[in-house]
């Protein structure tokens, strides 16, 4: 180990002479490639059963366009891009629809999420597509198409393409650089897709230098992989624009865009900002790939090369239909899938899967079957001992030993200050920990739950903005009422006996409603009293002879009109006063029932 | 149910005790020659105090005991302290020191990892305050001693202060280098003067330069295993060095040079494996910086004016309290971010 | 004698003076305390606490009126930051004013609703849409989970339902991290 961080460094410092510069931190972690490297890349055929999330992307679920029974061709769209930060899903295979509702998702939660389940009839039919004459077509008009056709980077981040591709007047990207390092063990589809897909990959890096403008464009790929960088040497010769292949040092996590873009640029991408702000845009080969295949084939993303490697009997790379469950790509490669065994993406970064029978999704770039000599358990873990190996791993130049502390003691506003949200992920402080403890899960932990805590105050600040606002409306609507009936005194007193027209019809109105009132009651009243017995008349003469006394309560117009403004209010529109009025109407009836 | 990274690759906790243990070696092998095989006594005792005291907090802390006894951690703090003693301290006093370091400055704080203090370097303190007149008695090396204590008459000693019948006290304890300094200039000789003493060595006191070479030899080694960084020791050195060099140049009748400082007294141990405890020590490069500069500074001013013979103990305590505001001010630079 | 006297005299006017300055110079508009005791409180506007809305209770803790401990929504968290807050002893919550619950949003059965408004009057934070007559349905978005919708429906037709947790709001768990004691199966083999 020593011995090889010695190299390490020395290469490093023959590096510097080269022009390559370097990130602090680090490991070596055991390579395995070449378990998976020594057969070309294998074709799997659709599957008689998809699952195809709604959300194999950062950003908007995507938006339905399919029903239960509908029948769908190779590449149809299923579900469109919901807005600009989404992407859309398209059908992998021609097939029926069978069902849309959650199902479990390869994701770390376990949880399901909504997808669609695709029954394949065979056929594997395409739709119909044809070639982009993207040289023709306007930029936006071409970003369009890769937001429908479902690009999004492949790397593993699946961040929608599109929006990175788009150009920005303030941030002119004067670098492109692609990402061929894959720094993860076990992780071999962008070395395969390297060495076999290379002249597509050119052909996808050119769509993308001409929707950026990029003046310099250049390949990082890590120097264990001396046969892509051969094979892409060869294809970007023969390529119109100039394409540099840059060989880095290999180290983990040296695949990682702000690592690379340090490693070929020297520059560091500020923290919480975009490398277009240094003038620098980063793709992984395999979305260059996919963009050459939606541009120049009319082709949807609908596949992905996928490593599967472990313990099992072949391993190596399939390019695997998109939705196909991952415990038969397994099997296909002559391993055993058990549930809560299998672990996507790599043994530094990935995660176990919460089932075997999970699709295959836009991420999924690793499958490993593990053994179990191969990650074995942790063993228990001991107190920090503050040795700080974790600080001289950590390629961010954190201070793990001290986020561990305030994580731990769930200090979050510290784990902050402390920057936290700077750490990556990459598991190196876990890595060389001497006392083994979960340092990476902590940091997950303390990030979703600060993440959870400021939503919280979003929402906390919102509600009581809202609750200001309704208490100051009613405030406003008291003194609105208390100002009319001033108004209305005043002017009662100003116009005695002059009574507008309006007023006169209202109160007129008015009147006639009393008075129909009243017939209504004398007709009713005069039902049960015709056969009464002398005392019950007297009775009944008594009682109206009291409420002769009682003079009929007035209806207040304002009152009216106010209890409607009030009922209103809170409505988005309002409906109109009559409406406003029904409640009114229903109180006053039980005035005259007593009567 | 997601524990990535699967891989790890680092020594235990205990690997690094042991190879921090496998380090003092060489110094021991000096020591033995330089006083004799009463250190090793002195050592098991340590050792022994060491692991039943740990054991028995743990019982009473409810805390597995196997997986913290096996650390190794007690053991590097037991035989720190044995080598900072005196040789030929009585066994109570090796055994009081020993549990002083377990008991209150490692377990009634926490444990592994939650001592602040390093806890060799507070029982030494302790000691050093409750029985000054015999943690600053030393033998003289036995190529100075009138008469030179076998093992077995050593273990004697240690066990029951009895000597050889025939042999007074002073036939076989001398002042320490750094003592002897002390008093002389106190009374008005010059360096030129002192210097002609037996007691010192070409670079430092004699033999005593031996043991500190020792340690240095063990201290690189460190180094090269990478369970230490150099910043500390080169800070350290470096301090004593600069200070000492100042004052030596400004008289050089009334100062003793650098040279005699970087190999008497426990210069050496202090920088390799005393201010190297990570457990209580600063993480910050900058910080590790100041920190060892810290100490080395006041060392050399407890050694010059203060009332005690060698401060290390001292002055790393008291930088000890001060390392989380070290920490605090010399967060390094995070990627992505200005400074 | 007389010194000192005079020292001790002009030393306590010259202080006077200086905190009275400081008292006008440095004077904090409004009471900082209720929008800070505000800030910590969950806004749901419920009234568990026996306050028309957070702002009320705030400003009760304020005054030294209400207790910490009455913010079921708030839950243990929300007392720990009151107590940080105020520097008073953490108690643990009064049930009298209800136990915490999983946050929640009402539901309208909109096949119930038949528009009476009641609700809308009743919603503090106006998350609910609609007009007399005319269907109404809660900004999910915009609801706190007061439940203060609920009791005033006439048709019972408004159930608060708890929010599910899903992919998008999911939250990594805090790490098992247990100190094993010894293996049974090495105590057995010792036995």
């Amino acid at each position: 180990m020593n011995a090889i961080v010695n190299i390490s460094r020395l290469l490093k410092g023959k590096l510097a002479k080269t022009g390559l510069s370097s990130f602090k931190g680090g490991v070596h972690p055991p390579q395995h490639k070449l378990e998976s490297t020594t057969s070309p890349i294998r074709s799997v055929a659709a599957p008689k059963h998809l699952v195809l999330p709604l959300r194999q992307h950062v950003g908007n679920v995507s938006k339905l366009q399919v029903a239960v029974g509908d029948h769908v061709l190779k590449g149809q769209l299923l579900a469109k891009a919901d807005g600009q930060v989404s992407a859309a899903v398209h059908a992998p295979t021609s097939g029926v629809i069978a069902s849309i509702g959650n199902q479990l998702i390869p994701h770390p939660s376990g949880l399901p999420d909504i997808s669609i389940t695709l029954e394949a009839d065979g056929s594997d039919q395409w739709i119909e597509h044809q070639a982009l004459d993207y040289l023709s077509m306007s930029k936006p008009e071409l970003l369009d198409h890769l937001r429908e056709a479902g690009v999004v980077g492949l790397g593993g981040a699946t961040f929608p393409s599109h929006i990175k591709l788009r150009e920005d007047a303030r941030h002119p990207v004067r670098t492109l650089i692609i990402n061929g390092a894959e720094c993860e063990p076990y992780i071999s589809c962008d070395d395969m897709l390297m060495r076999e897909r290379t002249d597509e990959i050119v052909r996808g890096i050119e769509i993308m230098r001409y929707l950026l403008d990029a003046e310099v464009c250049a390949i990082g790929i890590e120097d264990n992989k001396p046969e892509a960088i051969q094979a892409m040497r060869e294809a970007v010769a023969k390529s119109a624009i100039a394409i540099d292949v840059i060989p880095v040092p290999t180290i983990y996590p040296g695949g990682g865009a702000k690592q690379l873009i340090k490693v070929i640029t020297g520059k560091e991408v500020p923290s919480g900002r975009l490398p277009t702000e240094i003038g620098v845009q980063c793709f992984n080969v395999a979305t260059a790939y996919s963009v050459h295949r939606v541009v120049n084939h009319g082709e949807p993303v609908i596949s992905r090369i996928v490593t599967v490697t472990g313990n099992v009997d072949r391993p190596g790379n399939y390019e695997a239909p998109l939705g196909i469950s991952i415990s038969e790509l397994v099997q296909l490669a002559g391993g055993e899938a058990e549930d809560g065994d299998l672990v996507m993406g790599g043994p530094m970064m990935g995660f176990n899967l919460p089932a075997a029978d999970v699709p295959v999704v836009k991420a999924t770039n690793c499958i490993i079957v593990p053994s179990a000599e191969m990650f074995p358990e942790p063993e228990p873990a001991l107190p920090c001992i503050r040795c700080t190996r974790c600080a001289d791993a950590c390629p961010v130049n954190l201070q793990p030993q001290e986020l561990y502390w305030f994580s731990k003691s769930q200090n979050l506003e510290k784990a902050r200050e402390y920057k936290i949200f700077d750490c990556i992920e990459c598991g190196c402080c876990t890595y060389v920990c001497p006392s083994n403890i979960p340092l990476v899960q902590y940091y997950r932990y303390a990030k979703s739950e600060i993440i959870a805590q400021d939503r919280a105050k979003e929402a906390a600040d919102i509600a009581r903005e809202r609750n200001e606002f309704r208490l100051m409306r009613i405030e406003r609507e008291k003194q609105e009422r208390a100002q009319k009936h001033a108004q209305k005194a005043a002017g009662a007193k100003a116009e005695a006996g002059v009574d507008s027209a309006a007023e006169a019809a209202k109160k007129a109105a008015i009147a006639a409603a009393v008075e129909r009132a009243k017939a209504q009651k004398a007709e009713v009243v005069a039902k049960n009293t015709e056969e009464a017995s002398p005392r019950v008349e007297a009775e009944i003469a008594k009682i109206e002879a009291r409420r002769a006394h009682q003079p009929e309560p007035p209806v207040q117009p304002e009152q009216a009109q106010l209890f409607a403004e009030q009922q209103e209010a809170p409505a988005a529109s309002g409906t109109g006063q009559a409406d406003g009025l029904q409640p009114l109407s229903k109180e006053k009836q039980p005035t005259e029932e007593a009567k | 149910m997601n524990r990535s990274p699967y891989l790890t690759d680092a020594p235990s906790v205990t690997s690094i005790m042991l190879r921090v243990l496998l380090a003092l070696v060489p110094g021991i092998a000096a020591y033995v020659w330089v006083f004799g095989g009463g250190i090793l006594v002195t050592l098991a005792l340590a050792s022994v105090t060491a692991l039943s005291v740990e054991a028995l907090m743990l019982k009473l802390r409810e805390r597995p005991i196997r997986m913290f006894i096996t650390d190794g951690s007690a053991l590097v703090t037991a035989w720190l302290l044995a080598l900072a003693l005196p040789p030929l301290a009585p066994w109570w006093l090796v055994v009081l020191g020993t549990a002083i370091a377990i008991v209150l400055a490692k377990q009634l704080y926490g444990g592994l990892g939650y001592n602040p203090f390093n806890p060799a370097m507070v029982a030494y303190a302790a000691l050093l305050i409750s029985f000054p007149l015999l943690m600053t008695s030393w033998p003289a090396p036995l190529a100075l001693a009138e008469t030179q204590l076998g093992f077995i008459e050593q273990m004697q000693f240690i066990f029951s202060g009895a000597l050889p019948t025939g042999v007074a006290l002073d036939a076989v304890t001398s002042a320490t280098p750094l003592d002897y300094l002390k008093t002389q200039l106190m009374l008005n000789h010059s360096m030129e003067e002192i210097a002609q003493s037996t007691i010192f060595g070409a670079l430092g006191g004699q033999g005593i330069e031996l043991i500190a070479a020792g340690y240095l030899l063990g201290g690189l080694f460190l180094i090269q295993q990478r369970i230490i960084t150099w910043h500390l020791p080169t800070a350290f050195l470096a301090s004593i060095a600069l200070i000492a060099a100042i004052f030596y140049l400004s008289d050089a009748s009334r100062f003793a040079d650098p040279a005699f400082h970087l190999f008497s007294g426990a210069t050496m141990l202090c920088a390799f494996f005393i201010i190297t405890d990570p457990v209580s020590g600063p993480t910050t490069p900058k910080g590790k910086l100041i920190f060892a500069a810290g100490i080395g500074f006041m060392t050399y001013i407890i050694r010059v004016y203060g009332g005690y013979p060698d401060g290390v103990a001292f002055a790393v305590i008291f930088f000890n309290i001060c390392v989380p505001l070290i920490d605090a001010c010399t967060q390094p630079r995070v990627f992505g971010h200005e400074k | 004698m007389l010194t000192a006297l005079y020292v001790m005299i002009g030393l306590a006017l010259l202080l006077g003076i200086v905190l009275g300055y400081s008292a006008l110079k440095f004077k904090v508009e409004g009471d900082p305390l209720v929008a800070r005791i505000d800030a910590l409180l969950p806004q749901t506007q419920c009234g568990q606490c026996g306050y028309p809305g957070c702002k009320p209770y705030a400003t009760a803790i304020a005054k030294g009126e209400a207790d910490i401990n009455q913010c079921p929504p708030g839950g243990d968290a929300g007392v720990h930051a009151l107590a940080d807050l105020l520097g008073v002893e953490y108690k643990p919550l009064n049930a009298e004013h209800g136990l915490p619950k999983p946050k929640s949003v009402a539901v309208i059965d909109e096949n119930v609703c038949i528009g009476c408004t009641l609700c809308i009057q009743a919603c503090p934070v106006d998350a609910i849409l609609g007009a007399a007559k005319h269907m109404h349905t809660v900004i999910a978005s915009e609801c706190t989970g007061c439940e203060l919708c609920v009791a005033p429906c006439p048709v019972d037709c408004i159930s608060m339902e708890p929010i599910a947790e899903s992919p998008a709001n999911w939250k990594w768990r805090y790490p098992v991290f247990e100190i094993k004691p010894e293996r049974p199966v090495q105590k057995k083999s010792a036995a």
